[in-house]
């Protein structure tokens, strides 16, 4: 029977590269926060209530560019919509507690979902996994804090910086093309981006993403009758 | 700049929607498992949804003046490059950004 100091300190060690990480991110998401107008204390919020990485990043953009609430909500359920899967093998049964479960739910993003199901079920217990989730929220939101701080305090502005959050979402396209191991979706998606960007530059995310549903709705119509070298075009 | 409560409505439409996301499987789990369609959505959704973004914040390159076009693309190559190389996110975004910087040097 695992006690709750030797819980702490393997979740310690699950967690910790994965925490410093994060803390280099929070950072340049604190300094992106306070770089794109909003109060410092922005940071903690948003990383505090909303605890979802790259999602963040976005929403920041979205509402320093005004954007009108459903568009925020359709955009965050297409960026998050991931999120949906995982809990079908997170081991959320070996977390005991009401709040426990409530909050391992709340936490559920991609490096937990990713510690909890590569690590032998043996010893993984509830309290190692939550532990491990809060340790990485602490790390998360204390980056966004010393980010916006530092940004605030010395007025801090890097131009090369404001780079760091297409790089961030190159290199979630880039893994999530990898994983897919097929080329027409992302191409369809990338022709679906450009259509919206010529047909409507001012609703341009929201029409690209309804159009690439759309389009994934009509191959799986087609797909799902037929082998997929015959499907119409 | 924002005002405060829109701000505000973002932070909790984002949040609610996270949420619901993350608690959405464990409530409905057996009709999500064996549904195809959205085995299917959750196979060929995140790549594209990945991509539109990128596109997205791409959206305003100057595509009539090459060298500035450059300026924006070759550091989106070299992160996704380095990404397929070393599949370390830290050291991708590292890479790219450090490209983007001297970029910006070279072509003010």
């Amino acid at each position: 029977m695992a006690t709750t100091t030797s819980d702490l300190r393997d979740a310690a060690r699950d967690v910790g590269p994965v925490a410093a990480g994060m803390f280099l991110l929070g950072t340049s998401f604190g300094l992106l926060v306070v770089g794109s107008g909003l109060a410092w204390w922005w940071a903690p919020v948003f990383s505090g209530i909303v605890f979802a990485g790259s999602a963040e990043f976005l929403l920041v953009a979205l509402a320093v560019a005004g954007t009108p609430l459903a568009a925020v909500a359709v955009t965050t359920l297409l960026v998050n919509g991931r999120h949906a899967f995982y809990g079908l093998s997170f081991p959320l049964h070996r977390v005991q507690g009401r709040l426990a479960r409530g909050y391992a739910v709340f936490a559920l993003i991609d490096e937990a979902y990713a510690l909890a199901t590569s690590r032998p079920s043996e010893g993984l217990t509830g309290r190692r996994i939550v532990a491990g989730q809060a340790f990485m929220q602490v790390a998360w939101v204390g980056g966004g804090l010393v980010g916006a701080l530092a940004g605030a305090r010395f007025a801090l502005h890097v131009p090369a910086l404001d780079f760091v959050f297409t790089a961030l979402f190159v290199v979630l396209a880039t893994e999530a093309v990898r994983a897919g191991r097929e080329a027409t979706g992302p191409l369809l998606a990338v022709a679906c981006a450009l259509v919206a960007r010529l047909v409507a530059p001012g609703e341009m995310l929201l029409v690209a993403m309804g159009l690439f549903v759309g389009v994934l709705l009509v191959r799986h119509a087609l797909t799902g009758r037929e082998e997929p070298d015959h499907a119409q075009h | 700049m924002p005002s405060t409560s829109y701000l505000a409505a973002v932070v909790a439409v984002g949040a609610a929607v996270t949420f619901a996301l993350r608690a959405a499987p464990f409530a409905v789990m057996r009709t999500l498992r064996s549904s195809p369609l959205v085995a299917y959505l959750g196979r060929h959704l995140p790549a594209g949804v990945m991509l539109v973004l990128v596109v997205y914040l791409l959206r305003d390159l100057p595509v009539d003046r090459p060298l500035l076009t450059l300026r924006e693309l070759v550091p989106v190559a070299v992160t996704a490059g380095v990404h397929l190389w070393r599949r370390n996110a830290l050291l991708s975004m590292a890479a790219g950004t450090a490209v983007y910087a001297l970029a910006l040097a070279v072509v003010p």
